[in-house]
């Protein structure tokens, strides 16, 4: 683990409001998702997960016809897609497009993928101003944050920060009530939305049979985002196909009630293509970046390909008891939870954040409740025995194989080995009262015997050891 | 860009070569329940209703254009170029601004009114949901931008849910370049998961089943 993320775990743990407005947030989520899978309003719940796992692994397995078949249908339709191997590449596109048009404003409405390339600080890199307009995310962008969670970003954040923040930000009166504050967003969004040139959106799913752009949302700020500018550009990792515009019957049946328990959100926009001939309004021009930005590594992985199964639903975040612990800041990427331990190391590789695999007790709640059934707990196990494969080539774990060299050769020899059960039980301090060991006198604990016992208690050792018991019975 | 690089990439990672054909996917999974007119209708209230919007099963044209004018209460409104509007009499009644077909004059007036009034091509009973397809009648924008939004559905426009909206409506995407589901007031909880209607779109939602 490294020291960065083991800091900011640890500043997580300490701060006593954040972990309320966690707790509290994740278990609303968890009680709303519950209430809207129970048989009798959801009879064919378990039904709907194991068919939309059949159809994304035919898809993932066959991504390159599905593709191809979206790519000719948006063109069909008016619209241009455009393939990015990375985020250098996408900003080059937005940017190039920009020039063209000479356009100012971009607004944005909430996408996970543009956060994973930092588009908008390359944007601002080039002076184009791209406002967020989800109003979480808005307002961690006013505060030069990440999101917190991937359906809700602004989860850590509570009404008297929201204040603070607004008027700093804003120049606005300090206001502490929630609706009022975002009513001042909405204001403020609504002149940019009418001003902007372009818009750019995410997608929740590419429909490859329509070359459509699937958006779910309930604020509405992903249909101004669409339809109030002249261009749309929906930014979306190659992933999110499905094949027919039918298969929506089963994943937005289940990505509704997974990430807030709503059969169906506010709004589901259904987006294929610039305005046609005789329709009053609506983009002009309409572009679909598929990025790879380190996809297709994962696709050739065989035993962890089901990782692009993901819909980002958020269930496996807020059924995650370290989540709840450790916050979304904590992890070391855009993606947080249980989804975001499987991506990361397999977009960034191992060694970005050897720790990230082994901060799960592998309890399987994520599993449990993955609406498309990804076996996160199998993958993190596979992440695990990669990072030490990783460890073992660099020799970063000598020490460690060492200690383990010792261990096994006093194994061999009994004598040795019960000598040294009655050395460390003399030696061992007594327990806490509780029953528990929680530290050892500092001569006895180098670094890595403090770090692991910082993270557990011992048992005190029993007065007489099994062998000295059979010896006297 | 990089399209044939991506798509190669892609290629490799799976072992498969251009052009290779596919396995059949599996089959699609609608499932379209018999649940009769009224208990559509019903349903679809109800729904509306518990989602904070209000919904009025009119009697009769009349009833319907009594029911608009007593919400809008003298307030201005945009109506969309939808047949049903004019046939109702909705678009005539006084403060209606209707048959706008220029985007620029359309989204200026729906920037300033206090009401978007428009048809729905289809209605969902199992979620309260209306479903408006972008076209020369309906414009995007008078759903969206003012602060309350009217609709007027033809009862024969109820269908049971988006299973059967997919299996009647196969390829949205060849009859209009948007097509979107609106389930209830727009909303946001992402403050301290406290909820705000209205936020972008409109806060205020009124269904008028004819």
């Amino acid at each position: 683990m490294s020291a960065v993320f083991d800091e900011k775990i640890h500043a997580t743990l300490a701060d006593t409001k954040l972990q309320l407005a966690i707790y509290t947030a994740t278990g609303r989520l968890i009680e709303k998702r519950r209430k809207a899978i129970t048989p009798d309003l959801c009879p064919d719940y378990q039904e709907l997960r194991s068919h939309a796992n059949d159809v994304k692994r035919h898809t993932i397995e066959h991504l390159d016809y599905y593709l191809e078949e979206f790519e000719a249908k948006v063109t069909a339709h008016g619209g241009t897609v455009v393939f990015c191997k990375d985020g250098e590449e996408v900003a080059d596109f937005v940017l190039s497009l920009a020039k063209e048009r000479r356009a100012q404003l971009i607004v944005k409405s909430k996408s996970m993928t543009t956060e994973e390339v930092d588009l908008n600080e390359r944007l601002e890199h080039h002076q184009l101003e791209a406002v967020e307009t989800d109003l979480g995310e808005y307002l961690i962008q006013l505060a030069h944050e990440r999101p917190y969670h991937i359906v809700a970003p602004a989860l850590h954040k509570t009404r008297e920060q929201v204040a603070d923040l607004l008027s700093a930000k804003l120049g606005v009166p300090r206001e502490i009530i929630i609706e009022k504050q975002t009513m001042i967003a909405r204001a403020v969004l609504r002149e940019k939305f009418l001003a902007a040139d372009i818009g750019i959106s995410g997608a929740n799913f590419l429909v490859a049979d329509s070359g459509a752009v699937v958006l779910v949302e309930n604020e509405g700020n992903a249909r101004l985002t669409t339809s109030a500018p002249k261009i749309h550009i929906a930014i979306a990792g190659i992933e999110k196909l499905i094949p027919r515009a039918q298969d929506l019957a089963v994943f937005l049946k289940l990505l509704g009630r997974s990430a807030t328990g709503q059969p169906l959100t506010v709004y589901t926009s259904f987006l294929s293509g610039p305005r046609r001939g005789g329709e009053i309004d609506g983009p002009d021009e309409f572009y679909v970046v598929l990025l790879d930005n380190g996809r297709t590594k994962v696709l050739a992985d065989r035993e962890k390909r089901e990782s692009l199964y993901c819909i980002r639903c958020g269930a496996c975040l807020n059924h995650c008891p370290v989540y709840r612990k450790i916050g979304g800041h904590s992890f070391p990427w855009v993606y947080s939870g249980p989804i975001g331990a499987i991506l990361t190391p397999q977009f960034l590789g191992v060694n970005h954040e050897p720790g990230l695999p082994f901060a799960s007790s592998l309890c399987g709640a994520c599993a449990e409740v993955c609406p498309v059934k990804i076996d996160i707990p199998k993958i993190l196990l596979e992440l695990r025995s990669e990072v030490k494969k990783a460890e073992e080539r660099e020799g970063s774990s000598r020490l460690e194989r060492l200690a383990f060299r010792m261990w096994a050769w006093t194994m061999r020899h009994p004598r040795i080995y019960e000598m040294a059960g009655m050395a460390a039980a003399s030696l061992a301090p007594s327990s806490d009262g509780r029953g528990w060991v929680k530290s050892l006198p500092s001569a006895m604990s180098p670094p890595p015997v403090r770090a692991w016992l910082s993270q557990r208690d011992l048992p005190p050792p029993p007065p007489k050891s099994f062998r000295q018991m059979w010896r006297e019975r | 860009m990089s399209r044939e690089h991506v798509l190669h990439k892609v290629r490799t990672a799976l072992a498969r070569s251009t052009g290779q054909p596919i396995e059949e996917p599996p089959p699609v999974r609608l499932r379209v329940p018999v649940v009769d007119l009224e208990d559509r209708i019903k349903s679809f209230c109800e729904r509306v209703e518990a989602l904070a919007g209000k919904a009025h099963r009119a009697t009769s044209d009349s009833d319907a254009r009594a029911y608009v004018a007593g919400v809008l209460a003298g307030r201005s409104a945009v109506a969309s170029n939808a047949p049903i509007l004019r046939e109702s009499g909705v678009a005539a009644l006084d403060g209606v601004v209707t048959g706008i077909t220029d985007r620029l004059e359309l989204r200026s007036l729906c920037e300033n009114a206090a009401c978007g009034i428009t048809a729905a091509d289809y209605a969902l009973a199992d979620t309260g949901s209306l479903v408006m397809l972008a076209s020369p009648q309906e414009a995007r924008m008078i759903s969206l931008l003012p602060p309350m939004h009217i609709a007027i559905v033809a009862r024969d426009r109820l269908l049971t849910g988006l299973d059967e909206l997919l299996s009647i409506l196969p390829y949205p995407a060849e009859q209009t370049s948007s097509m979107v589901l609106i389930t209830g007031p727009s909303r946001t909880a992402d403050i301290e998961q406290i909820l705000v209607r209205g936020v972008h779109g409109p806060g205020e939602i009124h269904v008028v089943v004819i």
